[in-house]
């Protein structure tokens, strides 16, 4: 099948630039390893919750964040593959526009579930994550997060042309994102506006099926995160490859 | 049997007009050039063949196909863009591999004609480095090599020598002529330099403003000009007006006491001139050829120069003028 063969070209670019930026896997797992310690213990010396430390909540959320972000910079890269110039040699090739957004798509959920496992291995290893049948299952919401994410990067790369322009993206959406979907405080004991805006935000899903899967803790039943996500997700690619279809000719 | 049709192609951005009613045909085999100042239309026109953007109107056959058949135009092309398109992350082979595998060849296929087109540009021994560590050169002949890892037809060069060194430019060229006579593909690049168009192009159209203002072969558009320009230094300038008479001979006139001989052919014409001199014992103290370049042919057809080179240019049409 061409479409298959066309899609793994591309993930295989994205796999292969992945293992080339060895020094960026480090990186890009600073930041969530210091929210993890200093935010899990900082808090959790304040604050409890029922029933659980604070650090063990906490630790999902921030598989959630590594993959948020690693998605996000993956669809992005869309950006510095158009000023680099490697774009126009894959929009030239006798490939379809949608197996390009495909591969990438895959490519970057590659890579955050790369990193969103090393992440579960690091909480492991400070005794954060009991080792279960759990880590397993959470492949599935990391797939999915990162699907989504990827997506909206690529959205986003298709509406800027320079990476002038990300910090406010970083602001405005990304962070909103991560403090929103309830990886650092429950929703349920958030005011209702903050609650209805986190119903809306994708990682709230993800989260909460990390939660459930990693640690036991869950606010929605797990199929109802899976079905959310994955039509969130089919959405977010749909919109995604017409963005970006748009954005190449 | 032409490979490229191009009737009246148009494009427009809005109001403006970037290609206007352009029509060419380029023949199986030919090193084709479009020569014209930034901004004239060449890369939109290349960028339109190569069906990465779509017409205004227009009718273009390529290899056969239709531009809507898209697939089927971009396996009988390859391309090597005005900017940088290769990963630097990657290897050579990498990049080759990637190309190979986006054309749908198989591992052998790539394999062997990875092989075969890295010793076309010499790159051999520089395959299995990363691409950042590469030269400007290099990398304009790694991306020659891609675009002709699927076995183009025609192969498109936009600007290939842009920005880089005289040296480096010239080795470039060897290689464009050694693909075309090795390869036996047909080539249409795109330049603003003359000196390019002319060492490398079968023909050549000129372009300006979105419009081909002349299309022919080098000498051809050369000689339209009038031709080569003989001055001959001698005292007895009437006398030797008077004896010379080659067929090639256009026109002869006295300047500054000088013989200066208009003819289609300068170098057939000297020895000539220089054999009836003797005969007659007319003593000539020197002898100056110039051949028209195609600066002069662009400044001819569009009263401007190509570059910014205005003071050498118009010096040379005052010149021409003069006579």
């Amino acid at each position: 099948m061409k479409i298959i063969n066309d899609i793994y070209t591309i993930w295989l670019r994205e796999m292969i630039r992945f293992v080339r930026a060895r020094s960026r896997i480090v990186s890009s797992l600073a930041m969530p390893v210091i929210w993890l310690i200093f935010i899990g213990v900082g808090l959790g010396s304040s604050f409890s919750l029922p029933g659980m430390n604070y650090i063990n909540f906490l630790a999902p959320g921030v598989v959630g964040m590594i993959i948020l972000f690693t998605s996000i910079f993956s669809g992005v890269s869309v950006i510095w593959d158009r000023q680099f110039g490697f774009l126009k040699e894959i929009l030239v090739a006798p490939v379809s526009r949608t197996s390009i957004v495909l591969g990438k798509t895959l490519g970057g959920a590659t890579v955050a579930l790369i990193n969103g496992f090393l992440m579960i291995f690091i909480s492991m290893a400070f005794g954060v994550i009991a080792p279960s049948i759990g880590i397993i299952t959470s492949i599935i919401f990391m797939i999915l997060a990162a699907m989504i994410f990827v997506a909206l990067g690529i959205i986003i790369a298709s509406r800027m042309k320079s990476m002038e322009g990300f910090q406010m993206v970083m602001s405005f959406l990304i962070m909103p994102i991560f403090f929103l979907s309830g990886g650092i405080f429950p929703i349920q004991n958030t005011p209702l506006w903050m609650q209805a805006i986190s119903h809306i935000d994708p990682l709230t899903y993800a989260v909460d099926g990390l939660r459930g899967t990693l640690v036991g803790v869950n606010v929605f039943p797990l199929w109802i995160d899976v079905t959310a996500l994955a039509a969130i997700a089919a959405v977010m690619i749909m919109i995604g490859s017409y963005m970006f279809k748009k954005s190449v000719l | 049997m032409s490979i490229i049709e191009v009737k009246n192609l148009t494009k427009k951005f809005g109001d403006f007009t970037a290609v206007s009613e352009v029509s060419f045909s380029i023949e199986e085999g030919e090193i084709f050039g479009l020569l014209g100042p930034n901004g004239a239309g060449k890369t939109t026109i290349i960028s339109i063949l190569s069906t990465i953007l779509k017409k205004t109107s227009g009718e273009v056959i390529i290899n056969g196909f239709n531009l809507e058949q898209e697939s089927d135009i971009r396996k009988s092309i390859g391309i090597v863009f005005q900017d940088p398109s290769l990963d630097d992350e990657l290897t050579g082979r990498e990049n080759l591999e990637m190309h190979g595998r986006l054309y749908h060849m198989n591992k052998d296929m790539i394999k062997s004609r990875m092989d075969e087109v890295l010793k076309l540009v010499d790159l051999e021994d520089k395959a299995k480095n990363q691409v950042k560590t590469y030269s400007g050169g290099m990398k304009r002949r790694l991306e020659i090599a891609r675009g002709l890892m699927h076995h183009p037809k025609i192969l498109f060069l936009d600007e290939p020598t842009l920005g880089l060194d005289p040296q480096t430019r010239r080795s470039i060229w060897d290689y464009i002529k050694k693909l075309n006579e090795n390869e036996k593909i047909t080539i249409i690049l795109t330049t603003h330099y003359m000196e390019e168009a002319d060492a490398l192009c079968n023909r050549i159209g000129i372009i300006d403003h979105g419009k081909i203002i002349a299309l022919d072969s080098p000498e051809k558009l050369k000689n339209s000009l009038g031709g080569d320009v003989v001055m001959l230094e001698t005292e007895e300038a009437e006398k030797l007006k008077e004896l010379v008479k080659c067929e090639s001979i256009k026109q002869s006139k006295i300047v500054n006491s000088c013989l200066m001989i208009t003819t289609t052919n300068g170098e057939k014409c000297i020895p000539e001139i220089i054999r009836i001199a003797n005969e007659n014992n007319i003593e000539i103290k020197s002898v100056n050829l110039e051949k028209p370049t195609l600066e002069d042919v662009f400044l001819h057809y569009t009263g401007r120069t190509i570059r910014d080179q205005e003071g050498s240019v118009l010096d040379r049409m005052r010149i021409r003028m003069r006579h």
